[in-house]
């Protein structure tokens, strides 16, 4: 008996050298491991990471106030008189004789909040639309479809609104601010939502699992909400990502029209930026610094972005 | 005593048209009237090509798809006139095991919830443990251990997954399964082992089968009647060995015959009948015998304009053909 | 009378390679030989290495992350001098391709250019290989498409492939495959998509094209029905090597490698009694072991012992033209096998837990 338990063993130990994968990880998990071991997810992370910390503990890191005018009599715009960086102001000083740096960090925090609610709420709306839809096209039968076209219209709708149209009427109603624009800036980002979402589940909702859901006899609710919706939501999880970042572009491109936040104690990004565009010719860089912050902080969410479509990408599957 | 009996099922879907307002343009008649009876205990197999509608036939046996006409008759109920929630209800009763066994099982559920969602939703057993016990159960009888529970589709191989999909089907204790081609997408070495593994659950719990499949071969290893499907329609139906030896129907003869057999003395010695062209649309079936347009022994007279019968010409043979018996007996010789 | 075979593959290995994972070796060092005119199949199951090998021999494998080694000499225009396919240069190998070697793959949809006109699509063959003009193409065309058994030729070069059945762009696919009266035909799961009635109709027309054009086959299937019927000779594959290959009447009298016994007991068969059961492998592809460590089959085979452990084993040949890869073959007595039976089942072999 011994022989040939022996025998046994040595072939399942060859059998299984030859399996590594590690047992019972769900679908995310595994996404969330492969996303780990890929350079662009990485990069784009500790960009976010960073991005965040300084959002977060931005009175902490600025040195000085926003507002504190302490060097108004180093700088003179009217006669091209700028202050460029020192040991005491890393990225000098701006037109009215402030930190630029320490604006720049507070700056973080306002750009953050515009970026995250303004894609939360195109999120949250697109997919409460789009999921409603979906789930009456995929388990609803004629009914159903017919709820689906009526809501689909009224994304189109909102799809043919041009966003700056839009946020000029937001505005219009209830004024120039920091919520107009996120306002916005959200709403322009519901219809993508909402049609991912949809499509994402109608493709779903014709898979045997479903039909395997229905043939146990589940109901309807159950399938929507415990089968197709889980497992749609993979493609606006992605754009979310990529909306932040879109987000925080259209919102300083808003900023930089004038309908952003109007109180200057308060920096934001893209109002800097169009605060600087007066002395472009003669402190271009002024401009540079929050340019690129929003460049390299909405590409850190694109990265992210796209290396969570890649592994969530069923091909790669094995 | 049947445990199934379908009488006069029909499946039409209408194919939609317009822009704004849907216009139904015509009708996909993917089972047009097929009556069947499967004994309690046995296995019924349905065997045709793709687009012939056995598919969709097991599918509107449990109401998957919208029936158009007919009655399904399980355990003296008649399913096809329930209400909705009825139907749900009872969907306890009859089971489905399908032919995709990875895209059949949600990828987001491990094993364990996967066999646990239909007794939650029949309100079978109470609490978690009972219910883990019925599901290692299910798990126990289609060879798979403790293991597994916790563990997702994906982590098994083909042949293990369809053995999830058995043991999902098993789980809710039905009377009926519908098997909807087991084993098409296995490799050939695993393909016996599910078929074993069916066999084997008949034979301990009684179980009845409808066998969906293209494969005659499996179909007739595994079935004691066989039904063979063409344009919605049943052609033949027989005990699964007199099929195969002397089919009555052109069609089956064809299908017998085109079967690649592995032994090459069969291969070497055996007459092909090569049908002609491809299936007819089931969107627009041809009048008549819907075979008469591929038909090698098609006759003038009634095959273009009269629709056979599905008659019985022998114990438990029955054929929708004018001239089964002249074509068996000779008397009609094929086309050249 | 040309010295040798047309192809004569020689330790043909394919290794994938990807960053930070271990190297898959997909086929591991097949050997086989087809001669002019005559059919040979590669025989197995999923993940046996069959369409890796026939893309390697057609040069159609990507280039990064695979590794290929051996040989397969081919004797272009069924000349003397060799070429190898596997080193030659890609303009050479483009050439090649189409002219000589051609290939049909199992999903025609996939293979034909959606966009295209069928009639195009085989009409650029002929000009670019045989280099025929506009409308002697056409006609040419034309004859080509009726010669693989499409009605209505005219009308058809004039369709897109989606308005053709799965038969019809199987046989339009065959047809730009002999456009060029090639010397071998690679045909990977010609028919698998089909239906039994259509794939009966194109293993006909493939026997037709071996016959009257004199076309070498290589066929690639996992349907050992199919080569049953078609091949002269047979490989059956497992796990990246040949472990048997004999003449199809021996092969199928006689299956001597546990492998082959046991697929052959666990088909149903259309022709046998009902009551014979299955006899199934058990375990899945997944359990094999790598060779270097020995038989890859080992852990789902009947026939295991010790000495199955530690290198694979050697290809013995007992009677001429039947090879196998084994240690312990299963005997089969051919004698008492009759036609009308199925193939013995492996050797009632030892119980479980009994020891041998």
């Amino acid at each position: 008996m011994s022989a040939r338990t022996e025998r046994i063993d040595r072939l399942s130990e060859l059998t299984a050298a030859r399996r590594e994968e590690a047992e019972g990880r769900g679908v995310w998990r595994e996404a969330f491991a492969r996303m780990s071991r890929n350079p662009m997810a990485i990069t784009g992370a500790a960009v976010v990471a960073v991005f965040i910390v300084v959002a977060v503990l931005g009175d902490l890191i600025a040195p000085y106030g926003p507002t504190e005018q302490n060097w108004g009599d180093e700088v003179f715009p009217n006669q091209n008189v700028f202050v460029g960086p020192r040991a005491e102001n890393w990225l000098g000083l701006d037109n009215l004789g402030r930190d630029q740096f320490s604006r720049m960090v507070i700056g973080a925090r306002q750009t953050l909040l515009v970026g995250v609610v303004a894609a939360g709420l195109g999120f949250t709306a697109g997919a409460l639309l789009g999921g409603l839809s979906g789930a009456s096209y995929a388990l609803g039968g004629a009914v159903g479809r017919r709820v689906d076209a009526v809501l689909m219209r009224f994304v189109d709708m909102m799809l043919a609104l041009p966003s700056l149209l839009l946020a000029v009427s937001i505005a219009a109603l209830l004024g120039q601010g920091l919520v107009t624009v996120m306002i916005a800036v959200g709403t322009a980002q519901v219809p993508i939502f909402a049609r991912l979402l949809r499509g994402a589940m109608i493709a779903q909702g014709s898979r045997d699992y479903v039909l395997a859901a229905r043939a146990i006899g589940a109901r309807r609710r159950r399938i929507a909400l415990t089968h197709i919706l889980p497992n749609s939501m993979g493609p606006i999880l992605v754009q979310l990502t990529l909306s932040l970042a879109t987000a925080i572009i259209d919102a300083a491109a808003l900023s930089y029209l004038g309908l952003g936040n109007p109180d200057p104690s308060v920096p934001e990004w893209g109002t800097m930026l169009a605060d600087a565009q007066r002395f472009l010719s003669s402190a271009p860089q002024l401009a540079v610094y929050p340019a690129l912050a929003i460049i390299v902080t909405a590409l850190g969410f694109t990265l992210m972005g796209e290396a969570l479509r890649e592994s969530l990408d069923p091909r790669l599957r094995k | 005593m049947s445990l199934l009996e379908i009488k006069d099922l029909k499946v039409h879907f209408p194919i939609k048209s317009g822009v704004l307002v849907d216009r139904t343009v015509g009708h996909v008649y993917a089972v047009d009237g097929v009556s069947l009876q499967v004994d309690a205990g046995t296995t019924y197999g349905l065997v045709g090509e793709s687009g012939c509608g056995k598919t969709t036939l097991g599918r509107a046996v449990l109401r998957l798809v919208p029936v158009t006409d007919g009655e399904v008759w399980i355990n003296g109920v008649d399913l096809a006139h329930l209400p909705e929630e009825e139907m749900r209800r009872r969907r306890r009763q009859a089971q489905m095991v399908f032919q995709d066994p990875l895209g059949s099982l949600d990828p987001r559920q491990n094993i364990e919830s996967l066999l646990t969602e239909g007794l939650e939703v029949h309100n079978v057993g109470s609490g978690r443990a009972e219910r883990r016990g019925m599901v290692l159960d299910a798990l126990e009888a289609v060879g798979l251990s403790q293991r597994a529970l916790n563990r997702y589709p994906h982590e098994f191989s083909g042949g293990q997954r369809q053995r999830i999909g058995i043991a999902r089907a098993l789980v809710l204790e039905p009377d009926l399964i519908i098997c909807d081609e087991p084993v098409s997408a296995l490799d050939v070495s695993i393909q016996a082992q599910v078929l074993n593994l069916l066999e084997e659950l008949q034979r301990d719990r009684g179980l009845t089968y409808l066998v969906i499949a293209h494969d005659l071969a499996v179909v007739r290893h595994v079935s004691d009647t066989v039904g063979v499907m063409y344009l919605g329609a049943l052609v033949e139906e027989a005990d699964s060995d007199s099929l195969h030896a002397a089919p009555l129907h052109p069609y089956t003869r064809a299908l017998v015959s085109a079967i690649p057999v592995p032994d090459p003395e069969v291969e070497d010695t055996r007459e092909r009948i090569l049908l002609q062209g491809d299936l007819p649309s089931p969107a627009a079936p041809p009048p008549g015998c819907r075979f008469h347009t591929r038909c090698p022994w098609r006759q003038e007279e009634r095959c273009a304009t009269e629709r056979p019968e599905l008659r019985t010409v022998g114990e438990g043979h029955r054929v929708a053909c004018h001239y089964a018996e002249q074509i068996a007996a000779g008397e009609i010789r094929p086309r050249g | 009378m040309p010295a040798g075979p047309l192809l004569a593959v020689d330790d043909l290995s394919v290794t994938f390679t990807q960053r930070r994972r271990r190297d898959v070796k997909a086929v591991d060092g097949i050997s086989f030989s087809l001669d002019e005119g005559s059919v040979v199949g590669l025989v197995g199951e999923s993940g046996c290495g069959k369409s890796v090998t026939s893309l390697a021999l057609m040069g159609l494998l990507p280039s990064r992350g695979v590794r290929v080694a051996g040989r397969a000499g081919f004797r272009p225009g069924g000349g003397d001098t060799e070429a190898d396919l596997l080193s030659l240069p890609s303009r050479r190998m483009r050439d090649l391709r189409g002219r000589e070697l051609a290939m049909v793959f199992q999903d025609p949809l996939s293979s034909l250019n959606p966009v295209v006109p069928i009639g195009r699509q085989v009409t650029e063959i002929l000009v670019r290989h045989r280099g025929l003009k506009g409308r002697a193409a056409r006609s040419a065309a034309a004859d080509l498409l009726a010669r693989v058994g499409i009605p209505d030729p005219g009308r058809r070069l004039r369709e897109y492939p989606h308005e053709l059945s799965g038969g019809m762009r199987q046989r339009a696919l065959i047809a730009m495959a002999v456009a060029c009266r090639p010397r071998l035909m690679i045909a990977d799961e010609p028919t698998t998509a089909l239906d039994v009635t259509i794939q009966a109709q194109i293993l006909e027309l493939l026997k037709e094209l071996v016959t009257e054009e004199g076309t070498a086959l290589l066929m690639i299937t996992h349907d050992l029905g199919i080569v049953a019927g078609l091949c002269d000779e047979i490989n059956v594959l497992y796990a990246g090597r040949v472990v048997e290959s004999a003449q199809r009447h021996e092969l199928f009298r006689a299956p001597t490698h546990p492998y082959t016994a046991g697929l052959l007991a666990s088909i149903p068969r259309l022709h046998a009694s009902r009551d014979l059961p299955l006899t199934p492998i058990r375990g899945t592809v997944n359990d094999a072991i790598d060779w270097t460590d020995g038989c890859a089959f080992a852990p789902r085979c009947d026939n295991y012992a010790e000495d199955c452990l530690g290198g694979p084993p050697h290809m013995r040949e007992e009677r001429a033209g039947h090879r196998f890869r084994c240690v312990h073959p299963v005997r089969t007595d051919a004698a008492a096998v009759s036609a009308e039976q199925s193939p013995a089942a492996p050797e009632p072999s030892a119980p479980k837990g009994e020891d041998r």
